[in-house]
């Protein structure tokens, strides 16, 4: 029991939170602002293996890190642009759609990745973002090491979510977004195209998303492999949900869950700990955040425009 | 630009949909082709040979197209409800998982009754592991999506931890996997040559069933209503929340099933990779069927040509065999598309 304390104290542990927290803050920011908009984007899973997959590439066919990054950033607004054609602008099943663009997503990476890469029985590395420690910040005991001495893709995560506040809560275009996403009749009349606004928002979302994917083979491993995602893409869906649609409690709710990974793995080093097989604990992400849907279900105030397809000059 | 619905479909144009979209896949996957330096024309020959061309291949692609049959008609009863049931994955594991428990000496019975035994306890524990998201649904309004999803990943594990420890199979050589079916409860094959087990027939039979059970019964006609309009359908008298766990549970059952045949039909014993992604392609089979059950045949069959067709192609003319998920994915899109236009006429103004 002790030992299960001592890992929560310990700078490794919250160190390794921050770092699972990336790709979460990422995908679930990503989400969010689809699903603002009005915009259910269930290809999150397919678009973070996009980005994962283009932003490494670019790299190992001798790019650099961060144009990588924003390489990634353009394919995944691609696919939410290709998104929004079916469901924006065709009003197509948001289900259906965000599935099709999953599947069609990660197929699509593996055949461009074994295309490229068709000898490569080992999985070929690039070289990651490093760490760097903000000289000051980073020698304060506890937090210093946690926060402060993260790859610069953690900081960009980080940094994010104010921005992404700011953006759609003090800004005319984030007003629009959310209204867009609440009662889209009357974003028209104030004379805004409410298509061009969801588009994009689920262009800017899925982009996003795809950082999030490209964090994983750039910052936190330095090799694409395949399933790398591991269902990360579906569990910002449910946090999204868990955050009632606010990016402040979107940290919350993924530094909770990240944190629960990071205790995971060490709490399998715990003596003892193996009675209970490694595999359970593989679980709990999964089965916490259909816990933490659960929770919020009662009290989910969704956007009211969500899953409700606008066609112009259609009275509600 | 408008878009505006036709008054009349003609049953010409609702099969031409899915032919459409097929096409359309194919010509944009050519453009993979190419790049993959690839004639495209011959490549494409290939995979049909590779599906169709020997008496080998059309038993492959037909013992192929068994779990698709299956999965395809869960996901097709599912979603005509709007249940949007991505879990099929995890409950055919479900089914798998059952029918080893049952299956591999706990209980004997005669042949006759052992396999329609196993396909029994296969469908229910399908249709079980769904009660727990399709209550969340019905209660308290969680998105069955993510819930139905993130159970697939918990089931894998599970079926991790119970082949590589309790119920491993000592003489399996180190290699992790269940013990095996008994004979009693193997799935005969049809043939004396190729793997074309009677699982076939039985999803070919579930296919008229789910027809039939949709077409001409009180539940066939409130899973539509409840799909089409659901304030209408509550209108009317339905009661929506035990049509949808009826629903639910026809659908888990069916990807159960899925997982029985594959365990007692082909391969004879659990593994980790039973399925390669049949849950996720069912979804795709079914859109291509447009959820009519009868047409879930025709599309299982295609689709596992073209996973059967790929092999081989893959052989002769050195593309990635993953061209075929492309394939899959992207005609759920152009699916989409189709079913659209032969529903909707575009007027440009």
């Amino acid at each position: 029991m002790l030992d299960l304390l001592e890992i929560v104290v310990s700078t490794g542990f919250w160190a390794a939170t921050i770092r699972i927290v990336s790709p979460l803050i990422f995908g679930t920011l990503g989400e969010l602002i689809c699903e603002r908009a009005g915009v259910l984007n269930l290809g999150i899973e397919g678009i973070m293996t996009v980005g994962a997959m283009a932003g490494w590439m670019w790299v190992y066919q001798g790019g650099d890190l961060w144009t990588g990054v924003l390489f990634a950033a353009l394919v995944g607004a691609l696919f939410g642009f290709l998104h929004a054609v079916f469901t924006v602008f065709l009003g197509l099943s948001q289900h259906v759609t965000g599935i099709g663009i999953t599947l069609f997503g990660s197929s699509l990476s593996y055949f461009v990745y074994r295309m490229l890469l068709p000898s490569a029985t080992t999985p070929p590395k690039i070289v990651p973002f490093q760490t760097y420690r903000i000289p000051f910040l980073s020698d304060i005991p506890l937090v210093g090491e946690a926060l402060f001495s993260q790859t610069p893709l953690t900081y960009l995560a980080l940094l994010s979510v104010p921005a992404v506040w700011y953006v759609l809560y003090r800004t005319p275009l984030g007003l629009a977004v959310r209204m867009a996403g609440e009662n889209p009749v009357a974003v028209e009349a104030q004379g805004i195209n409410v298509l061009a606004v969801r588009t994009g928002a689920v262009m800017a979302g899925s982009a996003m998303m795809a950082v999030g994917g490209a964090f994983i083979t750039m910052s936190a491993f330095d090799a694409f492999f395949f399933g790398m995602i591991n269902g990360r893409g579906w569990i910002c869906v449910a946090l999204v949900i868990f955050a009632s649609w606010r990016p402040g409690k979107a940290l919350l709710g993924a530094i909770l869950f990240a944190g629960l990974e990071a205790f995971q793995v060490r709490a399998q080093q715990v003596a003892g700990a193996a009675i209970i097989p490694y595999q359970f604990y593989l679980m709990l992400p999964y089965i916490l955040s259909i816990v933490a849907m659960i929770f919020m279900a009662r009290k989910a105030k969704y956007p009211h425009a969500l899953l409700v397809p606008f066609r112009r000059g259609e009275r509600v | 630009m408008q878009i505006v619905p036709r008054t009349h479909i003609s049953p010409v144009r609702a099969t031409l949909a899915p032919v459409t979209a097929v096409l359309a896949t194919m010509l944009i996957c050519s453009a993979l082709i190419i790049w993959a330096g690839a004639p495209v024309l011959s490549s494409w020959l290939f995979m049909l040979k590779g599906a169709l061309g020997s008496r080998f291949a059309l038993t492959e692609t037909l013992t192929r197209s068994v779990p698709l049959i299956f999965t395809g008609l869960a996901v097709a009863i599912a979603f005509r409800s709007k249940f949007y049931n991505i879990g099929a994955e995890g409950q055919l594991y479900c089914g798998a998982l059952a029918a080893t428990y049952f299956g591999t000496g706990l209980i004997t019975l005669p042949p006759i009754l052992m396999v329609p035994f196993l396909m029994l306890v296969g469908a229910i524990a399908g249709g079980a592991i769904l009660i727990v998201p399709v209550v969340l649904k019905t209660h308290l309004k969680v998105d069955e999506v993510v819930t139905t999803l993130l159970l697939n990943f918990v089931i894998l594990l599970l079926v991790s931890y119970l082949i590589e420890g309790p119920w491993r199979d000592p003489m399996a050589l180190g290699w992790p996997q269940a013990a095996s079916i008994i004979d009693e409860g193997v799935i005969p094959t049809m043939l004396s040559k190729g793997r074309l087990h009677y699982g076939f027939v039985f999803a070919v039979i579930a296919a008229v069933l789910v027809w039939a059970l949709v077409r001409f019964t009180v539940w066939g006609f409130e899973i539509k209503a409840v799909g089409l309009n659901v304030s209408a359908a509550a209108f009317a008298g339905i009661n929506i929340n035990a049509t949808i766990v009826r629903t639910a549970l026809i659908s888990g059952g069916l990807a159960g099933l899925a997982g029985v045949s594959e365990v007692a039909g082909l391969k004879g014993y659990l593994t980790l990779d039973l399925s390669p992604g049949f849950g996720y392609t069912g979804i795709a089979v079914a859109m291509l069927a447009q959820l009519h059950p009868l047409a879930v045949i025709p599309a299982a069959l295609f689709l596992s040509g073209v996973y059967v067709g790929s092999d081989a192609m893959s052989r002769a003319v050195n593309i990635p065999t993953y061209i075929a998920d492309v394939i899959v994915g992207m005609s759920v899109l152009a699916i989409l598309v189709s079913v659209m236009l032969s529903k909707f006429r575009i007027t440009w103004r």
